[in-house]
């Protein structure tokens, strides 16, 4: 599993890349490898405005339908609009597809995780049925 | 989760990568390389499925035939011995049981495929109704049953059997075709939209032939989950038991009224109540829709006209082939003419669609855009 050290982590396996009081948010590429095909994405209108871990986006794959949270405190000031026509791009480069980017005060980030934190929240090998 | 229930595929799926899940309390894999890569690899080449959870009922006896026809909603006598016929079975009220398929083995020995999901209750439902002297047995953990479909299905299959497959036209089936030193059930049949074989064998061959049919067929088939077979039969525009069909909503209902046959002599469960509504007493029907905003319909979600809700979604996926974001709804009448503009709700917003005809996949379609 592929986990960047450069990046922050939730534990609802968001990423969240700080560029000065931007973040940028994408889901892992744990999140999408058990998502399977993502067809689908749902992107927040820009100026919403989002406390901690609440839901501002909505990534679907062909069974399941599954919410993006808003890691830290913010207004939404960027979405990545060619995602709505390649969904697929979330599969292919998790890291490379931030679906939205909010304008943070920082409010949230304490409760961020390395990723070194991240990576026992990624077992590679899944409970055998 | 240990108390799940294997097939005899349990090992080899595992083995060939599938991602298991619990499936009504099967240990069932829900995708192998991914949902839309395999339903892709359907539609072009052929897949294996085990669907060995899907349960059998042998019914046998002198008073097999008369007693089929009155569980039946479809005529036994549109089939003959070496035919397989499609049926819904259905309560009084025209309410619907199960969806099942019959086959003819011998005028007085029937084989009936049933779903996964209802093998008890359909096991009571014959028993209770069957006449005494009859043998009603369920067979379900002595037959593993495997399908293999796509375009390349016969071609792979033929690479292991000296019976020749092409003779076994649409909806017929053999019973003693030569499978891996043993003899299987092989019909043309399946749930995908494709051309196909459903093999039912003894349980214990059932890892050999997994084996013999993917050796055989390299590159041209792999296993497939229930996640494309499921991706597969809705965009087919195939029925699922629980969505389209319920206890609720008759087959008439779901647009499966071909399949009734209330003209039949033979008196049947629901034959009153199902005439009733092929000649016209239909309040609702389940139709097709595509969306026209940006959503994918899922089975459950709200369908409103002008505000006010109506109905609601049966089945609804992003469909593969297909590229487009599509479903089937049940909606009273007077909304189920094509063009009729409709509302899905989604996460509590109201998403344009429209209601359709004839927008699901079928393979004529297919070869005819080849051509």
């Amino acid at each position: 599993m592929n986990i960047p050290q450069e990046l922050f982590y939730s534990k609802e396996h968001e990423w969240v890349r700080f560029e000065g009081n931007k973040a940028y948010i994408g889901i892992s590429d744990y999140a999408q490898h058990h998502l399977g095909d993502i067809v689908f994405v749902e992107l927040p209108e820009i100026g919403a405005e989002f406390a901690p871990m609440t839901e501002a986006a909505v990534v679907e794959s062909v069974k399941a339908v599954s919410p993006v949270f808003c890691p830290v405190a913010g207004k939404v000031v960027e979405v990545n609009e060619a995602l709505l026509d390649t969904p697929e791009k979330v599969n292919e480069a998790p890291y490379e597809s931030f679906l939205f980017a909010v304008e943070t005060d920082g409010a949230g980030k304490e409760n961020l995780l390395s990723a070194e934190a991240y990576a026992p929240l990624c077992p590679e090998e899944e409970e055998t049925l | 989760m240990s108390e799940l229930k294997r097939t005899p595929f349990y090992e080899k799926e595992i083995a060939a990568g599938g991602k298991m899940i619990d499936f009504g309390g099967w240990a069932l894999p829900v995708q192998y390389e991914g949902i839309l890569k395999e339903h892709k690899r359907v539609r072009e080449n052929a897949g294996l499925f085990d669907v060995s959870h899907m349960g059998e009922i042998l019914v046998k006896g002198e008073e097999a035939r008369g007693f089929v026809q009155s569980i039946i909603a479809n005529d036994l006598d549109r089939i003959g011995t070496g035919q397989a016929i499609y049926s819904p079975i259905c309560y009084d009220d025209g309410g619907t049981v199960d969806d099942l398929i019959v086959y003819q083995i011998a005028e007085d020995e029937y084989f009936i495929v049933v779903n996964a999901a209802n093998v008890e209750k359909d096991f009571d439902w014959f028993c209770q109704h069957a006449p005494e002297g009859l043998t009603v047995e369920n067979i379900s953990s002595e037959i593993a049953q495997l399908a293999v479909q796509g375009p390349k299905a016969q071609e792979v299959l033929q690479r292991i059997t000296d019976y020749d497959l092409s003779t076994i036209k649409f909806f017929h089936f053999a019973a003693n075709v030569k499978l891996v030193g043993s003899e299987a059930i092989v019909s043309r049949t399946g749930y995908t939209g494709e051309d196909g074989f459903e093999i039912y064998i003894n349980a214990k061959e059932g890892p050999a032939l997994w084996d013999a049919i993917l050796d055989a067929g390299k590159d041209d088939i792999a296993p497939i989950g229930l996640g494309a077979r499921d991706t597969l039969r809705f965009e087919a525009k195939l029925p699922l038991y629980g969505h389209e069909i319920t206890k609720e909503i008759s087959p008439v209902e779901a647009g499966l009224g071909f399949f009734i046959r209330p003209e039949k002599e033979a008196g049947f469960h629901g034959k009153a109540a199902l005439a009733a509504q092929k000649e016209g007493a239909l309040t609702r029907k389940v139709v097709e829709f595509e969306m026209v905003g940006r959503g994918i319909p899922r089975e459950g979600y709200p369908v409103a006209v002008e505000g006010k809700e109506v109905g609601w979604v049966t089945s609804g996926m992003f469909a593969p082939t297909l590229g487009k974001n599509m479903g089937l709804a049940i909606l009273p009448k007077e909304f189920t003419e094509p063009g009729t503009k409709i509302d899905v709700i989604i996460r509590g917003r109201s998403v344009p669609a429209e209601v359709k005809k004839g927008i699901f996949y079928s393979k004529k379609t297919k070869s005819k855009k080849n051509a």
